[in-house]
């Protein structure tokens, strides 16, 4: 088996490894490893320089606070527990909001690609929708639904909702026409050109979809806390800033940071397996 | 032999557009009899790629019939210009699409897609996605997922017409012995002539948009063995040839005049 994938794929039909092309590797690899050591070197520095500047009281730390204040202010909340309370919470609804945005725009999306005539009527609602700045639909929906996990469940998908569904839907609508065709000289239907066609091939499409709705999703999350939550990163930011601890804002942020870094990684690794299996 | 698998009587189509209709083609009738290889030319946009569709069943003529002498359905297959195999599927998967479509993937499919690998030369890439094979044997592959379906009737739409020369003069002499062996009857659509005569028992031309059958023209080689080159060779290669340019460009000049 092994030399039948020798003879017939191009990739590992490679020379015996020269002196210039381990020396090309070396020189890659050298690159890599510097990008990396003056990425971190760039964080150092930053916080470095903030640091001094509140020693020196260049900045007042009363307003800007400073890494080894955030950092104890870290440990505080690290140790009495409040920490893992408030970045679950906020973590939790988003992940929710986010599996409901690409359950319901995956499904809106398919129906919208069945029915031409539905998606020519719904067309401009959706613009619109997408369009409109969805903070100010937060107001709205504390009247509506209440404070509580459900209405920021439903802030985070509102935010990302709509231009998951376009986006979701032109994609499908980009397949290749004689594709299609095929599957129906082959005596199939628009069902089976779906299954077979549209949705295979629209997998690049969903997950950097996925990327952008994932942090819309946070966005959102973050917006109803802010209005309506007793608990949850965003109303820790909100009471921080009322109360003037702003050692607890930003640590929040930077939690924040950590999160949707961490979320975003995750669709990369699903992104990186789809591509590996192909 | 002699029994008709194909009759179009009078098949008009045309399209529509709010600027206006455009007739792509009008009453053409013609007959295919069981194991005969034929070849339909005409000028480029004539209509030959509607009416292929049309006879495959993918849209409806306006008027006119096609009706086609078998009893079970499905038995027609069709070769697209591009292979069209799904890069994510593997060969295996790829040309076991028709079946897993129909329904219809049983134990004797999958020893018949496997006798057709092996005699298509292709078994030892059956594990392999489309993108690591060349274009001549991913058209062969589109060929199985085609044959697979064991059809009555094959439509070739330009099957050569995205290989480079020499692939192609390769790949339409693989494609026309493996036609001729299984003796399956055969519609070809191309723009080159001598592909056309090469591969075929006859050749209708058609005329200008809207298309019409102008001419009904027999091939008749004499020949050792029907390999494209060996047809290429024969000695009434250039006559007919000529005879078929002639035809063709009549309609060219009728068109600028």
């Amino acid at each position: 088996m092994n030399t039948v994938k020798k003879a017939a794929d191009p990739i590992t039909d490679r020379l015996p490894s020269t002196a210039a092309q381990q020396e090309y590797v070396r020189n890659h690899h050298r690159h890599h490893h510097l990008i990396t050591v003056l990425r971190f070197l760039v964080f150092l520095l930053f916080l470095v320089i903030w640091e001094v500047a509140g020693r020196l009281e260049l900045l007042d730390t009363f307003f800007f606070s400073s890494p080894l204040m955030v950092i104890s202010n870290f440990m505080k909340m690290f140790s009495d527990g409040s920490l893992f309370t408030h970045a679950g919470i906020t973590l939790w609804e988003t992940i929710v909001s986010f599996l409901l945005i690409t359950l319901i725009s995956m499904l809106s999306a398919t129906i919208l690609w069945y029915s031409k005539s539905l998606s020519e009527i719904l067309e401009p609602y959706l613009v619109v929708l997408n369009s409109l700045p969805k903070s100010a639909l937060a107001p709205l929906l504390i009247v509506w639904l209440g404070t509580g996990t459900g209405t920021i469940i439903v802030a985070g998908i509102s935010v990302a909702i709509f231009g998951s569904v376009i986006s979701l839907y032109t994609g499908f609508l980009h397949t290749d026409p004689e594709k299609l065709k095929l599957i129906y000289t082959l005596g199939g239907n628009r069902f089976h050109a779906f299954q077979k066609v549209v949705l295979p091939s629209s997998v690049p499409v969903i997950l950097s979809n996925m990327k952008v709705n994932i942090g819309l999703a946070l966005v959102g999350v973050v917006i109803g806390e802010f209005l309506a939550a007793r608990e949850g990163l965003g109303y820790l930011i909100i009471y921080g800033t009322q109360v003037f601890q702003l050692n607890m804002v930003i640590t929040s942020i930077i939690i924040l940071c950590i999160i949707a870094m961490g979320l975003y990684q995750c669709i990369q690794w699903l992104e990186h397996l789809y591509k590996k299996k192909r | 032999m002699n029994q008709p698998v194909l009759e179009c009587r009078d098949v008009c189509f045309s399209y529509h557009s709010t600027n206006g209709e455009t007739k792509a083609l009008s009453n053409i009738s013609f007959q295919i009899n069981s194991g005969e290889f034929v070849a339909i030319v005409g000028p480029s946009g004539c209509g030959k790629s509607t009416l292929l569709s049309i006879i495959a069943g993918l849209i409806k003529p306006e008027s006119g019939e096609v009706i086609l002498h078998h009893t079970q359905q499905q038995k027609i297959g069709y070769m697209l210009q591009q292979d069209h195999l799904l890069e994510w599927r593997t060969i295996w998967k790829n040309i076991l699409l028709g079946p897993e479509i129909t329904g219809t993937l049983t134990k004797e499919k999958e020893a018949l897609a496997k006798r057709l690998l092996t005699e298509y030369g292709l078994t030892k890439f059956k594990d392999k996605k489309p993108g690591e094979l060349s274009g001549g044997m991913k058209q062969r592959a589109a060929l199985i997922r085609t044959m697979v379906m064991e059809p009555a009737l094959l439509l070739l739409d330009e099957p050569f017409s995205a290989l480079d020369y020499q692939t192609r003069l390769m790949v339409s002499g693989d494609i026309g012995s493996i036609i001729r062996k299984t003796g399956v009857t055969a519609i070809l659509i191309t723009h080159d002539l001598s592909e056309a005569i090469s591969l075929a028992d006859r050749v209708l031309v058609l005329t200008k948009r809207p298309a019409s059958v102008k001419n009904d023209i027999p091939i008749d080689l004499t020949l050792s063995e029907h390999t494209p080159l060996s047809a290429r060779n024969a000695p009434e290669f250039k006559e007919l040839f000529t005879l078929l340019w002639k035809e063709i460009s009549d309609e060219y000049s009728e068109k600028s005049s």
